[in-house]
């Protein structure tokens, strides 16, 4: 993958210096971004320096420092954002498993698995692959990055579901495997962030919203409630999605991938929020309050995402 | 065995389905045989399943007094 097209001022400005063989970082870290696009095309590409990188950066700046304060700088304003649009507190009952399935029922917000499944067209069923592709061809990475740092129950609870979402040693059903599979039959280019410059803000907002999670050590329990926030709202809008493909006759693998996820994140649901989240309050109960904050997080960025991509449909 | 084990074969979820970790080949009530694919499962309890035996989220669907 090479840098993505810059969407203002400060992402030009850093990439252009990525890039080039005699960066000035003073330039970089002086400016400051027009708009939250370019604030998070800047902060993707930043978080993406930690994944498998870009063909035309080395792969050396991913530990450069003014990249990473700048890095540091945007994510505590992104981080900042999110927490003012979070609820000031959290539901407080002892039950934990109960409290965090009914937080995230009580949630609601527009449903776009229900319009492709009953309403959407061929064209608007691709567009939204195109932006999916983004996170479901990284799928899981960013949970991995809180593997270490966690205690012993979490850690292995963790590893669980993980090995499941990593095809459980086999390439051939490693969730992104399956996605770029599908991608592939429907005519849809399967290489890693290949649609990131036709993405909107909130598609960035979503993926950086998780590699921030990932990526600071202090926030392990936002992205485990994240985590569980995404596998609770994921099997039966799967589902909605998988006979809204079939309806369209889309490609059998595309279709496999979400009925794959019907059945799998049923599993996963109940080993987020119990095992997971749950051992992990046990050991640390302090991240409690994080851990509705990333699941808040999870639902509202899909809400945003989901009404910008029905009111561009019309629908 | 006596105490609290953290890691058990089987969990009934309040609510939910029964988780099974490892291998397993379930019968349903027609008599076919459904083998486990991954390594934990989630078969239905709430009968409400599309994917019997399996679960598939329903139960969150069906209130709250009528979930297993």
């Amino acid at each position: 993958m090479l840098t993505p097209k810059g969407r203002g001022t400060l992402s030009e400005t850093a990439f252009q210096a990525m890039r080039s063989s005699s960066p000035v970082w003073r330039d970089v870290l002086r400016t400051l971004p027009d708009d939250d696009d370019d604030l998070h095309i800047t902060l993707w590409a930043l978080h993406e320096l930690h994944y498998r990188g870009f063909e035309d950066v080395d792969d050396a700046l991913e530990w450069q420092p003014e990249l990473i304060e700048l890095r540091r700088s945007l994510e505590h304003s992104f981080e900042q954002t999110l927490r003012d649009r979070a609820p000031e507190t959290w539901p407080d009952d002892p039950d934990f498993a109960e409290t965090f399935f009914t937080f995230v029922a009580d949630h609601d917000g527009p449903s776009l698995a229900g319009h492709v499944q009953r309403d959407a067209d061929h064209e608007q069923v691709l567009e939204l692959l195109r932006m999916r592709s983004i996170y479901h061809l990284k799928e899981s990475d960013p949970t991995a990055w809180v593997v270490p740092r966690l205690p012993v129950r979490a850690k292995a609870a963790l590893m669980e579901l993980q090995f499941d979402e990593y095809g459980c040693g086999d390439p051939n059903r490693l969730h992104a495997a399956l996605f770029a599979r599908g991608m592939d039959e429907c005519g849809l280019r399967p290489e890693y962030g290949a649609y990131i410059d036709d993405v909107p803000l909130e598609v960035l907002e979503e993926n950086n919203a998780m590699s921030l999670f990932g990526l600071n050590r202090r926030l392990r329990g936002a992205s485990l409630g994240h985590l569980a926030a995404f596998e609770v709202t994921s099997s039966i809008p799967s589902r909605r999605i998988a006979q809204g493909l079939t309806r369209l006759g889309l490609p059998a693998a595309m279709v496999e991938y979400y009925t794959e996820h019907v059945e799998a994140d049923a599993v996963h649901e109940q080993l987020a929020v119990r095992t997971i989240c749950g051992s992990l309050l046990d050991d640390e109960p302090q991240l409690r309050d994080d851990m509705f904050f990333g699941a808040f997080t999870c639902l509202d960025l899909e809400d945003r995402f989901a009404r910008r991509m029905l009111e561009a449909w019309a629908a | 065995m006596s105490g609290h084990d953290d890691h058990p074969d089987v969990i009934l979820c309040a609510g939910g389905p029964m988780l099974l970790r490892g291998d397993h080949v379930i019968e349903d009530a027609d008599g076919t045989q459904h083998r486990t694919v991954r390594p934990i499962s989630a078969v239905c309890r709430c009968g409400k399943s599309a994917s019997q035996p399996w679960c598939d989220g329903t139960h969150k669907l069906i209130p709250k007094q009528r979930r297993p």
